[in-house]
């Protein structure tokens, strides 16, 4: 028992899921099921193990390093799983009830998903600068093939968007990769920071994996692609897209920046994309509060809260990038919750404008109690999971007298209070009796019922968004060796 | 001029142009050709760096990423082409072209 690999399960568990739901025709929501639960008992096991052990190697198929393909699960590493398996069993069950895709369609994004959470799971435990290449270029196809799902021309050209964008940023960073190997003669992460220097082939090398990652990103300000895909793609996929795919190319870009850059490379680019991210949080946040579409505004309110993640490269410090990885999870959950609150919403009302929230909360309180509890997260309100981040970000940026960081967090703050609280306020605004408006009574209330499970497993990630904040000693417990 | 170092800034100067391509190019199958004009140059740098000393065989572990960047590129470029092909039926019967459609389209193709 002591000796399981974990690891490997939880790469393998997903995407033996992913063949059998394409073989088993009107079964394939169970195999789904099925294979969510015992990913998730894999991963529990191995956060265990990690826990207790620290770092967990595993040579794949048994071939040592040079040749074959070592997984690697470390505390950064336990800790993303973590989220992936928790949000995506929420989202795998909220995709197979009444707001999933329709029977025809589930066939097909049932094995894409599965395969998906597959290529998440093998990227976080990579530790191969080629192998993190293939599992990025993986989840950026199950992305796209999801957003292009339904059809529809604006799903579409969303689709494509994203590909092109995500294609260039893959390029650039697999050139990268094919410099450092030309000069260094090894794709290990692990060894190569400990050789990398100052030479201009290595600046160069680390300059093209990084600026590739940050377009795959949607850094700022090449970040027009993201929000028509999250937009446009069906409600119960953005679930995934924003929770869990989106997190890819930013994890890898903290595994690298923290664990490969040599620390007197940093600076520079440090303070470049550092401007860039206080820019994204600053710029996305306003356009967030002008957006007249829900779904549009959670995407640049998503662009805003990775903006914070750049501003922990410029500060750098052990806790700057424990603040980062806490807000890659609490906003895992929180951005999840807030997209399936939406599918709820869409359900009944099927209107995406905020505009026709008006009066909607009395209906269905449970949904709207759901944004509430996620937004904490988002505007970094204490007991949610995003103030630990945020405190761990501002302690750090005091520490390293970084005054700018700090000014740009509670702005970013303000401004994300600015848009939680529009979409709530209309809510729970009490329709006008005075001379009714044109179109919907709001007085009444719309037709059909909510799936009690689907309001039930949003609620649930909000309330675990919270619980990061409340409960934080475990997960920061397994952060606490700071960047390997 | 030796013969790698040839190969490896020919190979350079091939990804500039394609990457040049991707975000010039208006029109979505020259964005895609782009794309693969761009990843030819990378694998011919991916080969390049397989040199050794003149008397010793080439490094195999180059060749074997280029055949496995291949299979990906190869599947990154049939997704786009199927999309742009759908994308092309949509707007040919011209239905269902809502306002936001209007809006994206010629965001994706600037």
């Amino acid at each position: 028992m002591m000796d399981v690999p974990w690891l490997a399960w939880s790469v393998v568990l997903p995407l033996l899921g992913g063949a059998l739901s394409l073989l088993a025709g009107r079964h394939a929501g169970r195999v789904a099921a099925l294979s969510g639960l015992s990913t998730l008992g894999a991963v529990g096991a191995l956060v265990a193990q990690v826990a207790r052990d620290g770092v967990i190697r595993h040579a794949a198929g048994a071939w040592p390093v040079p040749l074959g393909i070592e997984l690697r699960a470390d505390g950064f590493a336990a800790v993303m799983l973590a989220a992936i398996a928790a949000v995506g069993v929420a989202a795998t069950f909220y995709a197979l009830g009444p707001l999933g895709p329709p029977a025809a369609l589930a066939r097909r994004f049932i094995p894409l998903w599965l395969f998906g959470w597959g290529a998440l799971d093998a990227l976080v435990l990579s530790a191969d600068v080629f192998n993190l290449y293939v599992t990025l270029e993986l989840t950026t196809l199950v992305a796209v093939a999801l957003i292009a799902l339904a059809g529809g021309r604006a799903a579409l050209s969303a689709a494509l968007g994203y590909l092109l964008f995500a294609l260039g940023g893959s390029l650039a960073y697999l050139l990268g990769a094919a410099l450092l190997y030309g000069s260094h003669a090894t794709l290990d992460l692990g060894v190569l920071a400990g050789v990398l220097d100052g030479r201009p082939a290595t600046v160069v090398a680390l300059a093209l994996m990084i600026g590739g990652l940050c377009l795959k990103s949607a850094l700022f300000p090449l970040h027009g692609w993201l929000p028509p895909a999250y937009a446009g793609a069906p409600t119960y996929a953005a679930v995934l897209l924003a929770g869990l795919i989106g997190k890819a190319p930013l994890y890898l870009l903290l595994r690298l920046w923290f664990e490969m850059v040599p620390p007197a490379l940093r600076p520079t680019p440090g303070l470049l994309l550092g401007a860039l991210g206080a820019a994204a949080v600053l710029w996305t946040s306003l356009v967030a509060l002008r957006q007249s579409s829900l779904k549009r505004l959670l995407a640049y309110s998503s662009l805003g809260q990775l903006g914070y993640l750049f501003l922990a490269l410029t500060v750098g410090s052990d806790e700057a990038w424990a603040g980062a990885v806490y807000l890659l999870v609490a906003h895992a959950a929180a951005s999840a919750a807030m997209f399936m609150a939406v599918g709820v919403i869409e359900g009944r009302i099927h209107d995406d404008r905020i505009s026709a929230l008006e009066g909607l909360a009395r209906h269905l309180p449970a949904s709207f109690f759901t944004m509430a509890l996620a937004g904490l997260t988002l505007m970094g309100l204490p007991p949610s999971g995003g103030f630990v981040a945020k405190w761990l970000l501002v302690r750090a940026a005091v520490e390293a007298e970084r005054w700018a960081v700090v000014g740009v967090l509670v702005v970013g703050s303000v401004l994300a209070a600015g848009y939680v609280f529009r979409v709530l306020k209309v809510a729970f605004r009490v329709p006008s009796t005075a001379g009714p408006g044109p179109g919907r009574d709001s007085d009444a209330a719309p037709p059909g019922t909510s799936p009690r499970g689907a309001v039930a497993l949003a609620l649930l990630l909000a309330f675990a968004s919270v619980a990061l904040g409340v409960a934080a000693d475990l997960p920061l417990s397994l952060l606490a060796g700071g960047p390997r | 001029v030796s013969q790698w170092a040839l190969y490896a800034v020919s190979g350079c100067v091939w990804f500039a142009i394609g990457m040049w391509g991707l975000f010039a190019q208006r029109h979505l199958v020259r964005k895609i050709l782009a794309a693969n004009v761009a990843g030819s140059g990378l694998f011919l740098v991916f080969i390049a760096m397989a040199r050794r000393a003149p008397a010793e065989a080439a490094d195999p572990v180059p060749h074997a990423l280029v055949l496995t960047g291949i299979v990906v590129s190869v599947s990154a470029t049939a997704l786009a082409l199927a999309i742009a092909r759908r994308l092309a039926e949509v707007g040919d019967r011209n239905d269902g072209d809502d306002g936001e459609a209007a809006a994206t389209r010629p965001e994706l193709e600037r």
